[in-house]
């Protein structure tokens, strides 16, 4: 089979670069710290330091917006999955787009309108404080681990390709250096200064993928179908056209597709550190084009990936891929050294790196704020406490979340990336987005429902993972030892979202509490019309 | 500088529910829910069918239809399509029928008390 597969790619001749990637990362680092160091000194109220002041413009936030999306996830772990499994990967980026449609036509303007910082500001708008803010933080908090564990992981595989460390404490100390850099930029620039970071990473991704895309096509005389037919003959399978490679072996593992089709694409709009950025824009129609620019980038993408995959699979090779350091997620980093050579595979790991980063700074502000804010602010000193404590608490968060981070990517390394990020979409999806619907929508909704709704989805997800195939009883379980999985699907999402729903709606009928109409009214008020929306700051 | 507390305040005498009862307020509320959730529903009905055939119509997407492109990636591609074409016809909706309005209801609750900057210069602070 070796012999259909171009023996262009040398692994072991990857490490002679590593000096060029490492230059051009640096160079990377470089130049944002010189642009968060600029954009902090503006950093003066809670506005700030979480909101960027407001100040962004919609096209700005759009970007990015597709700067936190478009993660390590979407380029590295689409591309691998396309390049070995064909069709079945090309599906995660159709959930991971049409899900925007949710979040445009559903959520976006309306969340704009009427929070300030976080996700719990709306869910307990019009409910009582207290517990639901417990409740949305929480489930904040847990969404962000899952997806920084993905990111970390995917630290850890690019870096053992693109270094040759395949030790796990080489690996580890990698992790180490992206977190402590990680946690600089949160710490140093707040929301303005990962804004910036994202916005300049989304272009050099976009970009980079843009030329390796032209440079595939123009290999196969930007002929699709020229493309498709060479990547089935290098895998020797003409299945890796069509859908179920990867799915469609039993029933099982269809039924669990479904689950993935559902979680990705109602996972988007729950998003806690996506939600955040639409605070990030003066007025709910620059968040409509926040979103729309998105929508725009992160198709045209996704189109990349597809391209990519395939061209992956066609000129590097499966076999070459998997046995590659770093595993599928080396796919575009070897696709990138086979047409560009060191160069170009210093530039795409380089920005693959960058991305990593940009994410992970996202997350954790994300994270820090909701803690800050909702749990010490609001919770704990009972909205007493000034603005300067809470940012002071926020930055100290920042530090714990990072060192977390550091250690849970530690542990999480060499999981597909793709499929852990599916992963904090299933618990995103079941534990906020039933609340944010009925909160937006539904007039008779209470705490009661959100309290059930969040913990029950939240609970559901959590649980449903632990005793699935991803923890314990199969080959690439995190526990490949032990088998305690008693639900057989990988992903929550077909039990826990539909579960949330139904646990949102019969707390609300039972309550015997009914929630201020008063409350009720001006939420929706203020959602549709932007009366009273959070204004930009003023410098 | 922050404004938050002055936002808060602006806002305070302003009796919603009677906004909220208001016939513009309504049809704002209907333009609205009239569009997004038939579209919602459509969108997802679009792409759960296309998750289900995917799934267990494998045969039918296999169907080479162009030299190497099946149905399935003519399917997948079409999805793009449509979100897309979602996405320009919600903006185009919006600036049309949704922004005037809303922009309207906003003045003329806050007309009284902003001046063209934001700030609070009188009435309506309790």
């Amino acid at each position: 089979m070796n012999t259909m597969v171009p023996a262009a790619v040398n692994v072991a001749a990857l490490k002679d670069t590593t000096l060029l990637n490492m230059g051009i990362f640096a160079l990377f680092v470089a130049v944002t710290m010189v642009i968060v160091f600029r954009a902090s000194r503006n950093n003066k109220t809670a506005a700030d330091y979480y909101a960027a002041g407001r100040s962004f413009t919609g096209s700005q936030n759009g970007t990015a917006i597709a700067g936190d999306y478009l993660s390590a996830a979407s380029f590295l772990g689409i591309t691998g999955a396309i390049a070995i499994n064909g069709y079945d990967g090309f599906l995660y980026s159709i959930g991971f787009l049409v899900a925007w449609l949710v979040a445009l036509l559903l959520v976006a303007e309306l969340l704009r309108n009427t929070g300030k910082f976080t996700m719990a500001d709306v869910l307990s708008f019009r409910l009582r404080q207290r517990p639901v803010r417990i409740a949305a933080a929480l489930s904040t908090l847990a969404v962000c681990f899952f997806y920084l564990l993905a990111q970390m992981a995917g630290a850890g595989s690019l870096i053992s390709l693109l270094l040759g460390i395949s030790d796990w404490g080489g690996q580890a100390l990698v992790i180490i250096v992206v977190g402590a850099l990680m946690i600089m930029y949160v710490l140093i620039g707040g929301m303005k200064g990962t804004t910036w970071v994202q916005i300049i990473k989304a272009i050099l991704l976009i970009a980079g993928a843009g030329v390796m895309t032209a440079m595939v096509l123009a290999i196969y005389g930007f002929n699709l179908s020229s493309l498709l037919g060479s990547a089935a003959e290098a895998a020797n399978n003409p299945a890796i056209l069509n859908p179920g490679l990867q799915y469609g072996k039993t029933e099982t593992s269809k039924l669990d597709f479904m689950s993935l089709g559902l979680a990705l694409v109602l996972g988007t709009a729950a998003l806690p550190h996506v939600l955040m950025r639409f605070y990030t824009v003066p007025t709910a129609k620059e968040a409509r084009k926040s979103v729309v620019w998105a929508i725009w980038l992160i198709g045209l993408f996704y189109l990349f990936t597809l391209v990519l995959g395939y061209g992956a699979a066609a000129l590097v090779g499966a076999e070459t891929i998997k046995s590659a350091p770093g595993g599928v997620n080396s796919a575009a980093p070897l696709l990138a050294f086979h047409l560009g050579g060191p160069l170009l595979l210093g530039f795409i790991s380089a920005v693959a790196f960058a991305t990593i980063l940009a994410v992970v700074a996202g997350l954790t502000i994300t994270a820090a704020a909701s803690f800050a804010h909702d749990i010490y602010a609001n919770v704990i000193s009972k909205g007493k406490a000034d603005a300067t404590t809470e940012v002071k608490v926020a930055r100290r968060t920042v530090v714990v979340i990072g060192v977390l981070a550091i250690l849970g990517g530690i542990f999480a390394n060499g999981q597909n990336v793709a499929f852990l990020v599916a992963l904090a979409f299933a618990v995103a999806a079941s534990a906020n987005l039933p609340t944010i619907v009925y909160s937006l929508f539904w007039k008779k909704f209470t705490t009661q429902g959100a309290v059930w709704s969040m913990y029950g989805g939240l609970a559901a997800a959590i649980l449903l993972i632990t005793f699935s195939p991803v923890v314990s009883g199969a080959k690439t379980s995190m526990i490949p030892g032990a088998n305690f999985a008693l639900f057989p699907l990988s992903n929550p999402g077909i039990v826990s979202i539909p579960l949330a729903f139904f646990l949102g709606w019969l707390g609300t009928v039972l309550d015997k509490r009914r929630e201020d109409p008063a409350k009720q009214a001006e939420m929706e008020v203020r959602s549709l019309t932007g009366v009273g929306a959070e204004k930009a700051v003023d410098h | 500088m922050g404004n938050e507390a002055q936002n808060q305040d602006a806002t305070a005498s302003v009796d919603f529910r009677e906004v909220q009862q208001t016939e513009r307020f309504k049809t704002l509320r209907k333009r609205h829910r009239s569009f997004v959730f038939p579209m919602a529903v459509v969108f997802l009905l679009w792409y759960f069918a296309y998750v289900l055939l995917a799934d267990y119509a494998v045969g039918f997407m296999s169907i080479k239809v162009w030299g190497n492109i099946n149905v399935g990636l003519i399917l997948g591609l079409l999805q793009f399509v449509t979100t897309f074409g979602i996405t320009a016809w919600y903006v185009s909706y919006s600036n049309r029928k949704l922004d005037p309005i809303a922009a309207e209801i906003r003045n003329e609750i806050e007309g009284h008390e902003f001046d063209k900057d934001g700030n609070v210069i009188s009435g309506g602070v309790k």
